[in-house]
């Protein structure tokens, strides 16, 4: 089969570019560490959440500046950070575990990587460090009936020793 | 002597189902308008915003599936018979293929609608993707099965076809646009089958009642295992074109032929063990399998750069033919006033940069930033919403006085068509691309929320929303003036004049002859193909139905 010389060279090219792309990724996985949402969070009976970890959603503390955060998302509010926004300290290492009652949700805290999907039966386990105070909302991004565009969010990441003096 | 002249009954197959694609491009698109002017806040008067998300399902099924359907079943039904040179086997077992797509269409469609007459039981609020546990109305699902069944009939018309041509013609290679129809048309009876699988062994009979309940990520996981494939799908029908038509209206001939048919062959190999890239952040998927599909994707990349190479070498053999000279001069020769040359190959150019959005897209970490944004509607709609969207468009051009003998209507109309697409397109889609890029989610009727502010990286948010107002009612703009110009051809009478168009595709530069046979071997594509599906799919699948098919389970929710 006869090539051009110049599609020889495109080609050449082209698989250049999709092997650089795949070692970025790699790179990314390797080098930065940067963890993709995997099945880590485990299944769950998403009929009966109250006799699991979710049945009070919400901050727990669970070493020197670790944190865990259990967040239900259901239609239309997430629990915690709808009626009430997420609060974790600042310096902190926070792992959030999001699982939902009814459909298929999203959690995307705008303006950081943390972005996931809510399904039922599954858990979603993602950590994320925040090292300075700050206000962040939460979307959820994923169609989930008609009331979703009211769904929304926040999570404040207060100073550390204002932290510790009101509790969680 | 035109298409319609020799195969008078194929034609009207072709034109019917043109027409019906082209009716769902024209509501899906009124619908794609709304929803530009209501998501941003311009103008929320038409629909409410717990009905926009009627609306958008009607967008996404209407143009992701029924138009983007019935206009391939068009352009494969002409380019099977005009390159086998003889008509489908039988006109009664097309039709019937073409009336089961169209009640499964019309049913789909119907019940999306009934949500917007509070009275009516039907309701199908569930976007194009149908996630469980939301539950649709039954009919829907059997709406959609019913399409997809027609479908696949459409593709034993076509093996039919070729099979006696077959036995006609022992010796012979498949003629180029034959072998694209056939290896699209195996890449989807791979892939439909597990959306066929999700619809009729889970979604239906537990809409039914049947079933009480069914696991919401096994039933996502048959969805993309066949949602990106059907990527393909809206695409090969466009290579079809660029390849075979596109050479001809730039005035040259194809370069390659043997290319062509290895593009379509690792299309067929690749374009299914990938579907987890719509995935990376679901939970309970393990994070290796995802890194296959990551792999498997980019290598896809290389038969739409390959695709590229051609199109530009065929345009600019094909301009050199007219006269064209320069590095880039040559450029100017091209027929750009012709609305066929100019629509493929403004839709080529907004094709290469979907390409680039696409590869962060595919990117597994960078995906975090940019997971159901505006970012992602912003890259199809330049892949699908132009590349083939487009070409279809400017295919209709060439095709329709061939396909019903009247010489085309409203000429000025459609030679500016084409341009006025490609400005709305690149208003809307380069302002969703950043809205995305600041977080703004898609699908939803009103992205302002009380607590957050999104922080453009690029521009500010209020100018995006006022782009991608305008830019979406330019498009709907250039779609009227298509359809005017489509319908008026129609419904025109042939007039006494002659047709204008010359239906000939000339040879390849290099043709199939200096290729190896191999490549048309179809039945050992097809089992390299279901090989590196079972390698990508057999373990999670697994995995996922160990702890029983119905499990973790979800009883539906309606809405
Ligand atoms: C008049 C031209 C069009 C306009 C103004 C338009 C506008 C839009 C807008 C604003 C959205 C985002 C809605 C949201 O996420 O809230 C959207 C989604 C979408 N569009 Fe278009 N569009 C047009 C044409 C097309 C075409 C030609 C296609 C495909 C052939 C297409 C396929 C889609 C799909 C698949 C979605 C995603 C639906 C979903 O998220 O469920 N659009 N369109
Ligand atoms: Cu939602
Ligand atoms: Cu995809």
């Amino acid at each position: 089969m006869e090539i051009h010389r110049y599609e020889k060279i495109w080609t050449a090219v082209a698989l250049l570019l999709i092997v650089g792309l795949i070692a970025t990724v790699t790179y990314g996985a390797l080098g930065p560490g940067v963890k993709m949402v995997d099945d880590s969070g485990g299944t769950i009976d998403a009929d009966s959440l109250g006799d699991t970890e979710f049945a009070d959603p919400g901050v727990t503390k669970v070493g020197e500046d670790q944190y865990e955060v259990h967040v239900v998302a259901r239609q239309f509010l997430f629990q915690p950070g709808t009626t009430s926004p997420i609060r974790v300290p600042a310096n902190s290492e926070v792992t959030f575990y999001i699982t939902s009652p009814d459909v298929v949700h999203g959690f995307e805290i705008a303006g950081t990587n943390v972005n996931t999907m809510a399904i039922p039966g599954q858990v979603a386990e993602v950590t994320v460090r925040f090292d300075e105070p700050a206000e962040y909302g939460i979307v959820c991004h994923e169609y989930c009936g008609a009331g979703h565009h009211t769904m929304a969010g926040q999570l404040v990441v207060v100073p550390e020793d204002e932290y510790d003096t009101e509790g969680s | 002597m035109a298409y319609v002249d020799d195969f008078p009954t194929d034609a009207r197959i072709v034109r019917w189902n043109m027409l019906v694609a082209f009716t769902a491009l024209g509501i899906g698109g009124l619908f794609g308008m709304i929803q530009g002017l209501h998501r941003t806040g311009y103008f929320r008067g038409f629909v409410s915003s717990a009905d926009y998300y009627t609306v958008l399902t009607g967008h996404g099924v209407l143009l992701a599936l029924v138009f983007t359907t019935f206009a391939l079943c068009g352009l494969f039904t002409w380019g099977v018979t005009r390159s086998l040179d003889r008509p489908l086997p039988s006109a009664r077992f097309a039709m019937t293929w073409f009336g089961l797509m169209l009640v499964g269409a019309v049913m789909a469609a119907v019940t999306i609608l009934g949500g917007l007459v509070p009275q009516m039981p039907l309701n199908a609020d569930v976007l194009y993707t149908f996630y469980a546990p939301m539950k649709a109305h039954p009919a829907f699902y059997a709406g959609l099965a019913l399409f997809i069944v027609g479908s696949w009939l459409a593709g034993v018309d076509w093996f039919r076809t070729y099979w006696r041509w077959r036995g006609d013609n022992p010796d012979q290679r498949i003629p180029l646009q034959t072998f694209m129809a056939l290896t699209t048309m195996l890449m989807w009876y791979i892939s439909s089958a597990g959306v066929a699988v999700e619809v009729l062994v889970f979604l239906l009979p537990w809409s039914l009642g049947l079933i009480q309940q069914v696991d919401p990520l096994l039933t996502r996981t048959l969805f993309w295992y066949f949602g990106h494939p059907v990527v393909y799908f809206w695409l090969m029908p466009a290579y079809f074109i660029w390849y075979t038509v596109l050479p001809k209206l730039s005035g040259g001939r194809l370069f390659s032929d043997p290319l062509a048919r290895v593009v379509f062959v690792l299309f067929l190999l690749l374009s299914t063990p990938v579907g987890f890239h719509h995935q990376y952040v679901d939970p309970g998927i393990p994070e290796g399998f995802k890194f296959i599909a990551m792999t498997n994707t980019m290598f896809l990349l290389l038969p739409s750069l390959l695709t590229a190479f051609t199109v530009v070498a065929s345009m600019e053999h094909g301009a050199r033919q007219r006269g064209g000279e320069g590095r880039l001069g040559w450029l100017r020769e091209l027929p750009w006033d012709e609305p066929a040359f100019a629509g493929c190959a403004l839709a080529g150019l907004m094709f290469a940069a979907g390409g680039f959005s696409g590869m962060i897209n595919a990117g597994m970490n960078i995906n975090y930033l940019i997971h159901n944004t505006l970012w992602v509607p912003g890259h199809f709609h330049l892949t699908v919403g132009t590349a083939s969207a487009l070409t279809f468009m400017a295919a209709g051009y060439w095709l329709f006085p061939q396909i019903t003998g009247n010489r085309l209507r409203f000429r000025s109309l459609a030679t500016i068509q084409p341009y006025v697409w490609f400005i709305g397109m690149t208003l809307m889609s380069n302002a969703m691309h950043r809205a995305g890029l600041a977080g703004i989610p898609r699908r939803t009727a009103e992205p302002q929320y009380d607590s957050i502010t999104f922080q453009g990286v690029v521009g500010g948010v209020s100018e995006m929303r006022l782009q991608i107002a305008i830019g979406g009612t330019i498009l709907f703009l250039g779609l009227v003036l298509f359809l005017i110009v489509i319908f008026g051809t129609w419904l025109g009478g042939s007039g006494n004049d002659s047709l204008r168009v010359n239906g000939a595709i000339p040879a390849p530069l290099s043709g199939p002859e200096h290729s190896p046979r191999i490549l048309d071997n179809l039945k050992l594509w097809t089992a390299v193909a279901i090989l590196l599906i079972v390698l990508a799919y057999g373990l999670p699948l697994s995995a996922m139905i160990s702890d029983g098919l119905f499990a973790p389970g979800s009883p539906p929710i309606p809405v």
